[in-house]
């Protein structure tokens, strides 16, 4: 029985998280009914995120750029820069290392806010108020997180292929024509592409803000358990994406 | 309301509550009385406040009643109970002011969430509780810009937002400077008549409380030690209430934590 515990464990915890995911979906009409609240919170898990994503992608689209030029000059076929800077981004980096990044920066946020709002009386005060903190506090926060994800992805892929990242040193910097950069993208990328980056980042959005309010609505409310509950949250929802982003990939893969 | 005038407002009756083994409350019966101040006495790590998450709904007792005006509380669903609630306000020893809003909008989050009032008539109201706390003048700072004593007030400002029938303090004056201190007794005593509130207050601080209670309920060890006026408490027969009262450290109550061995034990089994 001891050894088998720490699955137990876990799946009570899964179990009770899931319980927790359906409360969230009970209040979310009553917090759509307040789009203040929800804008609110897409500000402050989105637009507070902008800088993390906007310079991250630049650099990442900069790295790719100057990567994958040293081996496709060796084959001539320096020109298709543009389309393994995009697809890589569009398919895999985008919306993972946005995930990653929105994880650490406003998951994290969003688990101690939460946590610390517990452990102040604040949840408590507010149903004692005969207001449901689910549906004020946690509704808003979980619908702006997955409101947030996409859009954040998708300026990051627009830095990283565009702007400031691969085009910067591919065009500018390592003299690939512009024409040719441009218009292979346009060739190779499809829509469905972009659309498999919108499913994706908004797939991570919806496991990080769960993740989040989940961690932050249970922990203990001490300083040890608001400490905790940020580390788990940036922890679990690491290997979260990871993970996902494995099945997304087998199931859009042809 | 069909219950009468005269009735308590919240009727405890052999209410049993235990956090896993440890047993809280072990059938206390309990009332309080409409428009008075009800004091509730015990030494810490009685459960007290426990009793008022109790009476608010947000743990439910293992056998027993609690009634609200009449109501049992813990018979009702979710929004039955929420609006039950609106009409009790618990003020918590921290103060539980939401950290992200201002103390204008804590004042006004109630009136937000539950009227539809108008913004003007927001504004007003908001003023009148902040002005009646004396605290009109803090209304744009937050609350890590203020005093702990004032954040009580603002609680309390808060919590007579909506205008309720009874309003529990949880340890008003723990941690209170003399004068901070002095100013909310006036002020409970004060709310307490013109809103014709009826007010709950759950503390340790004897001394205070007494010269402002109607009424005195003495908690230990999960059952009530003994209840009545402040002046009929004093006298009580209870060596423990008069331990209690006196703040003496030795009497029924002992000093000491209980220890596994003596003493001397203890300190010669670091030798071996």
């Amino acid at each position: 029985m001891n050894v088998l515990s720490p699955l137990f464990d876990s799946l009570r915890g899964l179990g009770r998280a899931t319980l927790f995911l359906l409360t969230i979906l009970a209040g979310i009409p009553a917090a759509l009914l307040r789009p203040r609240l929800v804008f609110q919170q897409v500000y402050s898990v989105g637009v507070l995120s902008l800088i993390i994503i906007v310079v991250s992608g630049s650099f990442i689209g900069m790295v790719l750029a100057l990567q994958g030029y040293r081996t496709l000059v060796n084959f001539g076929a320096a020109s298709s820069l543009g389309v393994l800077v995009a697809l890589s981004i569009v398919r895999e980096l985008g919306p993972v290392v946005t995930a990653l990044l929105f994880a650490g920066r406003a998951g994290s946020a969003l688990a101690a806010e939460i946590g610390l709002m517990k452990a102040t009386d604040q949840l408590s005060g507010m149903e004692m108020m005969a207001v449901d903190p689910i549906k004020r506090v946690i509704a808003p926060r979980f619908i702006a997180g997955i409101i947030a994800m996409p859009l954040l992805a998708s300026i990051f892929a627009m830095m990283s292929i565009g702007v400031a990242g691969g085009h910067a040193v591919g065009v500018e910097l390592l003299g690939v024509d512009a024409g040719s950069y441009w218009s292979q993208i346009h060739q190779a990328m499809h829509g469905a592409d972009i659309r498999d980056m919108l499913i994706k980042a908004t797939v991570f959005g919806l496991a990080i803000s769960w993740i989040a309010v989940y961690q932050g609505y249970h922990a203990a409310p001490t300083s040890e358990g608001v400490s905790r509950a940020t580390t788990s949250t940036v922890v679990v929802s690491s290997l979260a994406i990871l993970a996902l982003d494995f099945v997304l990939t087998a199931f859009m893969f042809h | 309301m069909t219950t009468a005038a005269t009735d308590p407002l919240v009727r405890i009756r052999s209410m049993h509550f235990a956090f896993g083994p440890k047993v809280i409350y072990d059938g206390i019966d309990l009332d309080i009385v409409r428009g008075k101040i009800t004091a509730i006495l015990g030494p810490s790590g009685t459960g007290k406040t426990t009793l008022l998450r109790l009476i608010g709904g947000q743990w439910k007792p293992d056998a027993g009643t609690i009634e609200f005006d009449g109501i049992n509380v813990h018979s009702l669903s979710r929004k039955p109970l929420f609006d039950l609630r609106k009409r009790m306000g618990l003020l918590f020893q921290s103060g539980a002011l939401l950290t992200d809003l201002t103390v204008f909008e804590n004042v006004a989050f109630p009136l937000r969430e539950h009227t539809a009032f108008p913004e003007s008539m927001i504004r007003d109201l908001v003023l009148m509780k902040l002005e009646a706390v004396g605290l009109r003048g803090a209304a744009k700072l937050y609350p890590s810009e203020i005093s702990g004593g004032m954040a009580r007030r603002v609680a309390l400002a808060r919590a007579i937002a909506l205008e309720p029938d009874m309003i529990m303090y949880d340890e008003p004056f723990t941690g209170q400077d003399p004068i901070s201190m002095g100013v909310l007794i006036r002020l409970i005593q004060g709310l307490n008549r013109s809103l014709n509130l009826t007010s709950v207050i759950v503390t340790h601080d004897v001394e205070d409380v007494m010269r402002i209670a109607d009424y005195v309920y003495v908690l230990s060890g999960g059952k009530v030690l003994d209840h009545g006026t402040p002046a009929e408490v004093q006298q009580s027969k209870s060596d423990l209430v008069r331990q209690f009262l006196s703040g003496e450290a030795d009497g029924p109550v002992s000093f000491h934590y209980k220890a596994a061995r003596r003493y001397a034990d203890d300190l010669m089994a670091g030798r071996e």
